[in-house]
Parts: C-alpha cells; structure tokens; sequence
C-alpha cells in the first residue's frame, strides 16, 4: 500500500469547515442586493392599500413625469400568463384586481432607489373596493366574497374538488376509522391553531436583471432554485425559456421563501421595458408584506388506543389559510396529511384537509412544508394517551414506532429501525427517566421535561449533476443546485471527491446557471444531499468508468483489474507499480484519445405515494415524495407562574439522516432548525390587525437571539444508512423544526399541568391557562 | 444637498458626498463599494451593519455620513490583515459556525469589539455581547463556541 492509500481517510464523514467560508468572515461574499452592472436603474413597488378590489384604472402621468423616472409598468402592460407551482392564478403583477394589503400593483425603474420609490407614490390607481374575506371561516360562508371568479377554470396540475374559495382538497385513508374507535379503550380528541411565522432569513428578496441587444436576459436572484426562477418568470411574461438564463449569486438564508419567485418577474419586465438592468432589493418590510410566510393551521385531531398502549386509529382535519394566490400551499397541505398519522403503525388513520383563499398575502413553503403544524397536534395526544394510559411517554412511542418494513400512509417502505435509534438514543441523553429529580430554580417557577417526535421526508422531482475533468486530472463538478447558506456546496463537494477518492481541493464547485447547469428542481424538500447527490454519485461512476477505459488501454488490462487510488490515481488492483494518474489519463483524453471526459446523469425520484391498493387518495399534489426519516426532541422547561413566562433550560434534538456527509453541518442544521422552532412556539407571529400585517418589521417581530435561546442544546446526529442514498446519507434540512412546539407543549403540561393547544406559548397564553386553570380548580 | 465628507476607513481617508439624510451605510454601500456591511432590516435591529466608529460597534444604517467627519470607521472589510485572517474569523471557519453569511460580518465586528475590551469573556459574556446580532441560521450555538474558541487560544 503507498503512503497516500493509508492517510486516505476520505471525504465523506468529515466536518469540513464551509469552501466559501473564508469569503463570509471576510465580508467579501456577494449577494444579490451587492451586485451593480453599467447604466443599472433601481425598481420600486407600488403595494395595494386594500384587500380586495377591483383595478378600473390607472394614472400614471405624474410618475412619468418626475426626473429620472424611465419606466412605470402596471399587470396590464406585462401580466402575460397566469401562474403557480399547483395553480395557475397569480399574474406576474396584479391585473384586474387586487387581493391582499402589500400586493404588487405598479413597478417603476429610475436612475435611483429614492426617485424610483418617490415615483411609486405619484402613481393614481382608481380602485373599486370589495368586501374582503379574512379566515378561512369568513371564506367558507355562504354569501363570502369569491377571490378568484374563475377559481374553477383555473388550471390545477393535479386534480382536486374546488368551489368557490376552496382552493384545493386532500384526503388519505387507510383501514376502517369509523369502526375502529369502538375497538379503543382511550381516546383523545382535540382542536389545535397555530399561527403565520415569518421565514426571516437575514437577506431580504432581491433580483438584477439585464437584457442583451438580442432580447435575452440574464436574471440574477436570490432564490432557492434558477430553475424554478427561470420558469416562473418565463411562463408570467410568457418568454420562451430560451430567452432567459437564471443565475445565482450567494444567498442569505432561504427556509422557504425564496424557492418560489418573490420579485424576479417584476425585475425583468422593468429591465425589458427600460432595456436597461434593473436591480429591485425588498426592504425588510416588503418582505414581511410581499413574499409569503408560514399556513395557519386549524386542526381537529382524534387519537385512539387499546390499554396496552397499541395505537389503534387517527383521524385528522385541516383547514388551511391559503392566501390569496394558491403558491405551494396544496403542496403543504398534501404534505402535512401525509405526515397526519406520524411514524407510528396506526392501522386505521384518516387525514384530510380544505385549503381556503382569503384575502391575505399568501403562505407558502417554509422549513417543514406543514409537518409542523399537524406534529403539534398529534404529538400532544399522544403525551395525552400516555397521561391517561400511565404510560411513560417513550415507551408508548416505542411500542408504536415504525421499523424497517412497515408501510408509511400510501404504502411508502422504512428502510431502517433508526426511529428506534433516536428513541433510545435521546431517553439516554436526556436522562429522562430521572427527569423528576429535577427542581425549579426558585419559587413560583414549575419545571417539566417534554418529548414530542416526527417524522419527514427527502426526495421529489428532478435533479441532475455533471462531472467534468479538467486536463490536469482536477474536477469541476455542477449541479444546478444552490447553496442558500445550508451548505450543500461542501457537502456535494464531499461526495464527489469521496467517489473519485480525491482530495477535495482538487473539486470545484460550478455556480448555478440555467445556460450550463444540469436541472435541479430545487434546494427545498431536504432533498439536495439526497437527490443530488444520488446523481453526483453516479456521475462520478461514469467519469470513473471512463477513466478505467483509458487505463484498461494503456496498460493492456481488463476494466475490471483496475481501482481508483487515494490521491488521484488509478491502477491495477495488487500491483502497486502499475498506477497512472488522473493527470496522466486526462492529458491523454484531451489530447489524444477518446475526448475530454465527463460524467453526466439526471434523474428523478420515482417511488409512488400511494399505493391504490392500500390507501384512498384524493387531490394528492406528490405522486412520488421521498424516503422518511425520523427525530425525536425533548426540551426541559420552566414556567414562571406570575408572568406565564416559559423558558427553555435544555434541549435535545436527535435526528435520523443515514448517514452524515458532514457531522457539523449537519449538527449545524439541527440547532438552526431547532431554534427557529423555539421561536415559532414561543413568541413568533405575523399578526393581522384586520387585513394589513401589523409587524412587518425586525422591531416589531421578534426571532431569538443569542440571549433567548440557551447554550445547552444537544444536536444528536443518527446514523442507520439509507440504502438508496449517497453513502447512505438523507436529508435533515427540515426535520429539526417539527417536533419543537409540541415538545414544548408537553413540557408546559409536565411542568404545570395546563394543556395548551394554540400556538405560539406566548407569555399571555400561558399566564391565562394558568390563571384559569387555577379558578378551574378552585371550582 | 449633499456635502463633501473626509471619511478614515480602515486607515484610508475617502472622500464622499452625503446628503442630510444618508446613512453611513449606504455611503459605504453604494458610493465605496464596501460591500461587507448587509442590509438586512435598515433599523438598527439586526446588527448585519455593524461597523466600528473610533472602536465602538455602532449601526450602519443608524449613522448619518455626514456626522462621521473625521472619525475613525473600520468594516469588516479592514479587519483581516496581510498576515491572514483575524483569529475570530479563523474560529468561525474552523467551527463551522457560519451559514448563510448574511449576518456574518456584523458578528464578526462585535466579536472583535468584544475581545478587545475584555480578553476572556466566558459564553456568558460573548452571549449578551453578540446579542445584538441577529441570525437565522445557525441557532447560535457554534457562533459561541467560535468566540470562545478565539478567547482559549489567547490571541484575540
């Protein structure tokens, strides 16, 4: 063995720091709002001040008029085509009506933001008020004001039952529910809300777009895909997708909100109209009004189970705000009713959902995709079926829990007993069995430990990458996917190198760009560690492969009597002497044989949902969704009793990924998504006073901060290899975030004994139950 | 109107014109090209602005140009010498603690702020100090240990 073989310790496995890290800490990284091109104007929106009316009619003459001002543009000049991931009913720019508060309605470009923002308020627009529906309630009434007239026509990708404002209709089932109950010793039913959360990622919304002397534009955005970009803008202005090439500069921060376009079509038509490049960067309280954020959920929920702790039957009804346009929000809701029955063996479950248009600004994607809000549900009735049952809280879980085998809702397979893991693996951790001993701090404080778990998915759609050698043996590897700060650069960097077993600064990383990208539906999903890099795996088989043929050639040797080396190298397996380098073969592919080499595949996850023989489905918006993993969470809590106040002491959030690429980026994804999920069960809520946001700013809307969130959370990474993916590994983007509230709520309910089922555990909430409860008991 | 102001940016004197209402940030932004100072809320919450003004982190977008005359403002940009990065930016590649970046410099500045009023904060002390710096990726955590790490390695 040479020396390289033995310190080959591989790429795969190891906490690398960030590739671009260096450029972050050195304030050199350039994102979208730090980007400028020659002669750039600057955009600026003109939003709606109602929330339902009908547009009769523009003057824009004084716009026009002000110096520096080159172009104002209202739907009627650019909304070509009507759009949406699901349904096809949001213009580019609105047209005809308007259908929530902050909604788009006139763009101006100038020779500078403040022109351009001072031109907004010269424009007149003639509005005929309509009455406005703001919950799904109100929506649902007969006599409601209709949204979207043409809701009916409106083209659906899938098909679903829809009237009036109904936007979209989900239903699973499996087994036989309404008998199943009478076989129950226990059961819990219960009524659950959670509220709007805003993603909040630090970097506003943004586009620069330019167009060349031939009509073709070049859009640069902050966005979790340049594909989807490239798509939406095209189909809202009705360009042919040649015409546009969507590129990407750093992103800060996505959770969501920016797989879906925000301003980028807006950009573009400015940019078209002007032929000049056009840079549009929300403020902060655009964002808040203009993009989207997180569904309120109403659930009902139903749990039910023998003595022994079997779970017998699982009934769950949503009712989701959809907004007023319909976005990814049949995706959520579809999403969240296949996650309804959770990674337990529930033989007879039911899941179905209505998705309702208000007139508020759409909700959309977020960390989660709905798991979190029906996790809250579910989680607390079984923390309910435990109570009655005398059942500690684990063991109910692990008497349920999922294994290698079993059949996820739809007849999806687990492929693994890591539920079981992260079960054992957090009690352990936590000392949870001792979780008694505890004391509060002081007097007037309760303290209490809660366990909540969920389950997610990675997959869906389409993906591709490109492995590209360069004459010196060195690799530029594409994938189309951006990194919008979770890390994926590295981690795909990783895999390749691992696959070709070279150094991993002899991997670059091409950025995204529709014009030379292999397609990658997105970063969303927790999908781009699995979904990528099942395809860098194999496109790295195929440059492997190729670089075998040469050396198979060279050395008048069959393909498979050769092995790649640590190091670059390829030789012939037992003979240390017969080795020639990537160098070697490359020159020689360039230069004289065969042609530069490259390795290429796509693909697209293709396991079915549902299977029809198993499970009645309805308005499914996913025929094929992913591969599951699992997390289990506990936060230890006190409750200050005078002020309702709840404070997080101690968490721990263990989750289920396959198979750590990177152990610290993916400890890394487990606190954020933790801590963001502190904040949505604690404090965080976009708050309507009627149909406007009432705290559409940093000030107003509160994310933890350094001194909110305690030191002590335990990032748990597990490891039981998923045999479809990339060295085993899935994705864990997502799963952090949807057991934290629930996890909370049982703590508040070990600690107290009050048993709240609204979120966020606000202070006033929890004060109160508390009072209430104590009155309760008085009685 | 705008008026002609003598800035000393990281050591260098730049002449720039700020108008009345235009924030240090912006003069930074747009007329320097200083681009490491983020945006992120324009109202001095997130602390992605932070710049030093005479040693002291102050916001960004909170500062008017014009009443920087003189004064000594360093960004993110002036920290890391030709000798390499600062060792708190080197803690924060090493552990891993930087995601999106977004919110990166700002911390980076209060951390030095930090470091050079005290040499050996505990977390404690780098928590309510850095508390002013928002981010939404990370949960926090590896930022601390970061900080702390520069503090173990005595050469903050």
């Amino acid at each position: 063995m040479s020396l390289a073989e033995d310190s080959w310790k591989g790429e795969v496995g190891r906490s690398i720091p960030r590739l671009e890290t260096r450029e972050k800490v050195t304030g050199r990284a350039q994102y979208i709002a730090d980007l400028s091109r020659p002669g750039m104007l600057y955009g600026a929106i003109l939003q709606s001040p109602l929330p339902h009316a009908r547009i009769k009619g523009y003057d824009l003459s004084a716009a026009l008029a002000l110096p520096g001002v080159h172009a104002v543009l209202t739907g009627e000049d650019i909304s070509a085509a009507k759009g949406g991931p699901f349904i096809k009913d949001e213009w580019a720019l609105a047209k005809g009506k308007v259908r929530y508060v902050g909604e788009p309605v006139a763009l101006v470009a100038a020779e500078d933001e403040a022109t351009a923002r001072a031109a907004t308020q010269l424009i007149e627009v003639d509005y005929e008020e309509l009455p406005a529906v703001l919950t799904p309630e109100e929506a649902l009434a007969e006599g409601a004001a209709i949204l979207h007239e043409d809701n009916a026509e409106n083209f659906r990708i899938f098909p679903t039952k829809v009237e009036g404002n109904v936007a979209w209709r989900t239903t699973f089932e499996e087994g036989e529910v309404d008998a199943a109950w009478d076989a129950c010793d226990v059961v819990v039913e219960g009524e659950y809300e959670t509220q709007a959360q805003a993603h909040v990622a630090l970097e506003p919304c943004g586009a620069l777009a330019e167009v060349d002397a031939n009509g073709r534009v070049t859009l640069w955005s902050s966005n979790q895909s340049v594909f989807r970009t490239q798509s939406n803008v095209c189909e809202l202005l009705g360009l042919p997708m040649s015409k546009l090439r969507s590129l990407t500069p750093r992103v800060g921060g996505g959770f969501g909100n920016k797989m879906e376009i925000h301003v980028q079509a807006m950009c573009v038509a400015l940019a078209i109209k002007t032929e000049r490049p056009v840079k549009m960067i929300l403020t902060r309280e655009q964002d808040f009004e203009i993009v989207r954020h997180r569904h309120p959920y109403k659930v009902r929920a139903k749990t039910g189970a023998k003595k022994d702790g079997t779970l017998v039957a699982r009934e769950v009804e949503v009712v989701v705000d959809c907004g007023a346009y319909g976005d990814d929000s049949p995706g959520v809701l579809g999403f969240s009713l296949l996650m309804a029955r959770g990674p337990y063996r529930i033989p007879h479950s039911r899941s179905k959902g209505t998705l309702v248009y208000t007139n508020k600004l759409r909700f959309g994607a977020f960390r989660g995709f709905g798991n979190p809000q029906v996790s809250f549900a579910t989680e607390i009735q079984l923390d309910e079926i435990a109570e009655k049952l005398g059942m500690d809280p684990f063991d109910l879980r692990l008497k349920n829990a999922t294994r290698k085998g079993d059949k996820w809702v739809g007849g999806g397979e687990v492929s693994s007993d890591a539920f079981i893991t992260v079960l054992e693996e957090t009690r352990k951790a936590c000392n949870w069995d001792k979780r008694r001993d505890l004391k509060p701090s002081g007097p007037g404080k309760k303290r209490g430990m809660g366990l909540a778990c969920s389950s997610h998915i990675s997959g869906l759609l389409a993906t591709g990458a490109i492995v590209r050698m360069l004459e010196d043996g060195t690799v530029v590897l594409n994938t189309g996917c951006v990194d919008i700060g979770q890390g994926s650069d590295t981690i795909l960097s990783q895999i390749c190198a691992e696959a070709l077993k070279l150094p991993l600064e002899r991997v670059s990383v091409a950025s995204p760009d529709t014009d030379g990208s292999p397609y990658n539906w997105g970063t969303t999903a927790s999908r781009v560690t699995y979904m990528a890099g099942r395809a860098v795996v194999a496109a790295a088989g195929k440059v492997e492969a190729e670089i075998k043929r040469h050396a198979a050639e060279i050395f008048e040797c069959a393909e498979i009597d050769l092995e790649l080396r640590p190091g670059g190298k390829v030789g012939i397996i037992g003979v240390p002497e017969k080795e020639l380098t990537f160098f070697d073969v490359s020159m020689r592919a360039h230069w004289a044989v065969g042609g530069p080499i490259v390795g290429a595949e796509t693909l697209i996850y293709d396991q079915p949902t549902v299977d029809p023989k198993r499970t009645i489905a309805e308005g499914v918006p996913f025929p094929q969704i992913g591969v599951f993993n699992f997390a289990a969470t506990v936060c230890d809590i006190e409750v200050d009793e005078a002020t309702g106040k709840i404070e997080l002491i101690e968490a721990w959030d263990a989750c289920d990924v396959g198979r750590a690429i990177n152990p610290g980026s993916v400890e890394g994804q487990i606190e954020g998504g933790f801590v963001q999920g502190l904040g949505f069960s604690l404090y965080e809520e976009v708050v309507f006073d009627g149909p406007r946001v009432a705290n559409p700013s940093l000030m107003d809307y509160k994310i933890p901060t350094m001194l909110d969130v305690p030191y002590e959370i335990h990032a748990i990474v597990v490891e039981e290899e998923e045999p479809s993916g990339p060295f085993g590994a899935k994705g864990i983007g997502e799963i952090p975030i949807c057991a934290v509230a629930p996890a909370i709520a049982n703590g508040l309910h070990a600690a107290t004994g009050l048993r709240l089922k609204q979120l966020p555990l606000k202070c006033e909430r929890v004060l109160d139950g508390l009072m209430a409860k104590e009155g309760g008991d008085a009685d | 109107m705008s008026q002609a102001v003598t800035l000393k940016i990281n050591g260098r004197e730049r002449q720039v014109l700020a108008g009345a209402t235009q924030t240090l940030l912006e003069v930074l932004r747009d007329q320097l090209g200083l681009t490491g100072s983020k945006r992120g809320c324009n109202q001095g919450v997130c602390g992605a602005c932070t710049v030093m003004i005479d040693g002291r982190p102050v916001r960004g977008c909170l500062s008017l140009a014009a009443n920087c005359e003189d004064r000594e403002i360093t960004t993110i940009e002036g920290l890391a010498g030709p000798e390499g990065l600062t060792p708190v930016q080197q803690a924060l590649v090493d552990s891993g603690a930087v995601q999106c970046g977004f919110c990166t410099s700002g911390m980076v500045i209060s951390a030095h702020w930090l470091l050079q009023r005290n040499e050996k904060p505990d977390r404690d002390e780098i928590r309510r100090t850095l508390s002013g710096n928002l981010c939404r990726c990370s949960g926090y955590r590896k930022i601390i240990d970061a900080v702390a790490e520069a503090v173990e390695e005595g050469k903050a």
